[in-house]
């Protein structure tokens, strides 16, 4: 990606539902303001919020970073957790490790990352056993 | 449809947006499950569920959804109703199990087409 002209951190904690979301809301604000194409937009605000609460939901704090350049973006979610043992299974639909709790508020389903991958263009993650995990995904928005 | 129609059909009341009756809704989605709403509602659409819980009002406000339709009688906290209020999120709630919400806004649909 070329130099970005916007950088935008958020940081999220693990565990707090009552913030939930508002990352990935204030990404698709940002995004509003400087003009961005409505369906993409769409796209980033699923992608960011699914990572939201993959952090919430798993690990003990983290961040998303919000970088955008004059014809791509990315959401970078970094975090300090478990990570994820093995991303091939992580990636299948239906497959969760969430909470009991987490699942009795809708949580749980199997389906962020693989809603991550349907709305990016690009996505790598990296994650090392009970250190954490690093997705990046990447959006042409031009 | 409008929401005014919305509430007319499954006999629900407005929690949060009383000046949006006029709003007009472009679908509905069903489901519990609120990465399955991430995944499949579309913008503009009223959401059917019984999650009642904070997060819910962030999916809405993410998607821009219409309003969120709680059935069976689910009726959120006071934490979830500041938060829509605040975000301008709308919110419903009837007494009527989902699946008869559900039929009888999908036969209102079909009767305007």
């Amino acid at each position: 990606m070329t130099t970005p002209g916007m950088v935008l951190h958020f940081s999220v904690e693990g565990g707090d539902f009552a913030a939930a979301g508002e990352a990935a809301s204030k990404i698709k604000k940002a995004l509003r303001k400087i003009g961005i194409d409505a369906g993409v937009i769409r796209r980033v605000a699923i992608a960011a919020y699914e990572a939201e609460m993959n952090i919430v939901l798993h690990a003990r704090r983290g961040r998303l970073v919000l970088e955008v350049a004059e014809d791509k973006l990315q959401v970078i979610a970094e975090d300090e957790g478990p990570g994820i043992p093995d991303v091939n299974q992580a990636m299948q639909e239906g497959f969760s490790t969430a909470s009991d709790l987490a699942r009795e508020m809708g949580f749980g389903a199997g389906m962020g990352l693989p809603n991550m991958k349907k709305c990016s263009d690009t996505i790598t993650i990296e994650s090392v056993k009970d250190r954490g995990t690093k997705v990046v995904m990447g959006f042409d928005h031009r | 449809m409008n929401l005014k129609k919305v509430l007319e059909k499954t006999e629900a009341r407005m929690i949060t947006g009383n000046e949006e009756t006029a709003r007009e809704c472009r679908g509905f989605y069903v489901s519990d499950l609120l990465s399955d709403v991430m995944g499949h509602a579309g913008e503009g659409e009223v959401w059917l569920t019984i999650q009642t819980h904070s997060n819910v009002v962030a999916v809405a406000l993410l998607l821009n959804l219409a309003a969120v339709l709680f059935t069976a009688g689910a009726v959120p906290d006071s934490a979830t109703i500041e938060k829509a209020r605040a975000e301008g999120v709308v919110l419903l709630s009837t007494s009527l199990p989902t699946f008869e919400a559900a039929g009888r806004l999908y036969r209102a649909l079909t009767e305007e087409e």
